[in-house]
């Protein structure tokens, strides 16, 4: 495959300049990822409120492919309730791994679907769902998301 | 750009001491292509290929000579047998090892770290005791200690390193002390390429009595290597590094030292006699080889070794040293790369980041090249801490490499900063 169809100019940017990129000065929820395999590792904060995510901000030290999902991340699930950003973490993880192909059907991946070119890459595949693990487990209380033991069917 | 371009041509008047495309016929791997371009396969720091003459020992002894070792009274168990004790005797006359017995054959460089750990760890280092590791060593020679840290009470001391990457021998010096029961070193970095000073670091340790193990696993194909010169307690190395299979490894220890060791695994081989009341252990190196080993594995160890050594160790390490050489020079002259690791000596490793792109990137991208590089901490994160780096780009060079594939590096470089520009 070729790399401009991986690193499409959006990710490019969002690599370039993230969005979102800091941390929240007093959370509501909070989690780390890490991908052990390559050293990525990636810090969440959000302020959660009703139900619903208020803030949310991303730091740490990562390749682009995960600092670019990450990026993007944090714009799409700003102002959602957890219930549907937790449908969009699957949602993602799906389109990740293969099995959601975004030309196929409905989903709420919208311009996320610039990381469709992952599914391609085995290697890079925990690279784009760190971010999006590490916001499961904030929102699921967890302190620690790791890319270890991803069910990827391409392995 | 256009400058770069120029910069990458090959010198004609630097030539492999043998006949490189006559050696790079017999890995048929290296004729595939990635995509449209040809391979370059840059990471022989993580594994190297397999030359036919070991393809074909590997398919023989399948073919015509397997059976189970030191069991059976049939043909093929003494064939088998023989190839396998023969193969310990091409690990011998490799190492220079003054008895066969001093050969173990284990799954792999940490298997036989472990094996250390255990056997020798365990049964003789204790609470408040000391064992000395470089910041430099691979993970595999750090965890094992730290988990015999934790289990008796004992403390792991580190050798530091200066900002080339080499060893700082008067620090060591230092942190050898009455408490000291165990020095366990790389002979060469893997992140780094740096060549640590064995001679002084085996000669202090050994003015205090202490032994020394050396984790040689980036350093056998690349250096020859003498144990008995060295004068090393316990040497170890994996097969799949030095053009053998995966899932083969070898521990040396000297003779004295084995004896006195406890065993590793216990199982079948590894004893004289069973009963409920006792159970008498094997001689070694019998004693640590419990069950039934991989056996083709280490027939092929052997035809790698006779591969190799075919080649000349010293013929490999002259040619190494001219690609590294000059994809030093090359990679010095890229905008934006550092290199990591400039030690005064080096085997084969050239570590570097290029700077605003992650090395995963980097590796992506070369890859789309036809480069295959290792990308990432190389199990070596103390390494990384040391240079504040989450991780480097790896090329490591084999007797194989042309340099035209260092220019291949330097092109898909060249690549990633248009991409990332």
């Amino acid at each position: 495959m070729d790399s401009r169809q991986l690193y499409q100019e959006m990710i490019l940017d969002h690599n370039k300049r993230p969005r979102n990129f800091g941390r929240l000065p007093q959370p509501s929820h909070h989690a780390e990822g890490v991908n052990p395999l390559c050293g990525d590792h990636i810090e969440l904060t959000l302020d959660v409120h009703e139900g619903v995510i208020r803030e949310i901000a991303f730091e740490g030290e990562s390749c682009a492919i995960c600092k670019a999902s990450a990026s993007m991340m944090t714009g799409q699930v700003r102002g959602k309730r957890l219930e549907d950003a937790r449908a969009l973490v699957q949602a993602f993880r799906d389109m990740a791994v293969g099995g959601l192909h975004p030309a196929s059907g409905p989903h709420e991946l919208g311009r996320l679907t610039v990381f469709s070119g992952v599914r391609d890459l085995p290697s890079r595949v925990k690279c784009a769902v760190l971010p999006w693990h590490t916001l499961q487990a904030a929102v699921s209380g967890e302190a620690l998301a790791t890319t270890e033991g991803v069910q990827d069917p391409q392995f | 750009m256009t400058q770069l371009a120029s910069i990458a041509s090959t010198p004609a008047t630097r030539a492999a001491p043998y006949d490189l495309e006559g050696l790079r016929a017999q890995f048929p791997i290296l004729g595939l292509r990635i995509g449209d371009a040809p391979l370059a396969y840059l990471d022989n720091g993580a594994s190297s290929q397999m030359p036919q003459p070991v393809i074909d020992r590997l398919v023989h002894y399948q073919r015509a000579e397997h059976a189970n070792i030191h069991r059976g009274v049939h043909y093929l168990s003494e064939t088998a047998t023989a190839a396998f004790e023969g193969a310990r005797r091409k690990v011998q006359r490799f190492l220079n090892a003054a008895e066969e017995c001093e050969i173990i054959f284990t799954r792999g460089t940490t298997d036989a770290l472990n094996l250390v750990m255990h056997g020798f760890g365990r049964a003789y280092i204790g609470e408040g005791d000391e064992i000395i590791v470089s910041t430099l060593e691979h993970h595999s020679n750090i965890v094992p200690w730290q988990m015999l840290c934790q289990e008796r009470g004992c403390h792991l001391r580190v050798i530091p390193c200066n900002d080339r990457g080499e060893l700082l021998l008067e620090a060591y010096a230092e942190l050898l002390g009455p408490r000291t029961r165990l020095v366990a070193i790389t002979h060469v970095s893997n992140a780094l390429g740096s060549i640590s000073p064995l001679r002084e670091v085996i000669d202090l340790a050994h003015a205090r009595g202490v032994p020394v193990l050396v984790d040689g696993a980036q350093a056998v194909a690349h250096i020859p290597v003498d144990v008995q010169a060295l004068d090393c307690d316990f040497y170890c190395f994996s097969g799949h590094k030095l053009y053998g299979p995966t899932g083969i490894g070898v521990l040396y220890g000297k003779a004295a030292l084995l004896e006195k060791m406890q065993p590793y695994q216990g199982g079948g081989d590894m004893i004289l006699s069973v009963s409920f009341e006792k159970t008498i252990y094997n001689v070694i190196p019998h004693k640590f080889e419990a069950g039934t080993p991989p056996i083709a594995a280490a027939i092929g160890l052997g035809a790698a070794i006779d591969f190799v050594t075919g080649v000349g160790i010293e013929r490999a390490a002259d040619w190494e040293a001219t690609l590294l050489d000059y994809a030093t020079e090359q990679l010095s002259q890229l905008p934006g790369v550092r290199l990591v690791g400039t030690a005064q000596h080096k085997a084969s490793v050239l570590s570097f980041v290029l700077a605003g792109v992650h090395p995963h990137d980097v590796g992506t991208v070369l890859n789309e090249a036809g480069v295959a590089v290792r990308t990432g901490h190389h199990c070596a994160q103390p390494v990384m801490q040391r240079f504040g780096l989450p991780a480097t780009v790896r090329a490591s060079f084999a007797l194989y490499n042309r340099l035209d594939e260092v220019d291949q590096l330097v092109g898909g470089l060249q690549r990633v900063a248009r991409l990332f520009a």
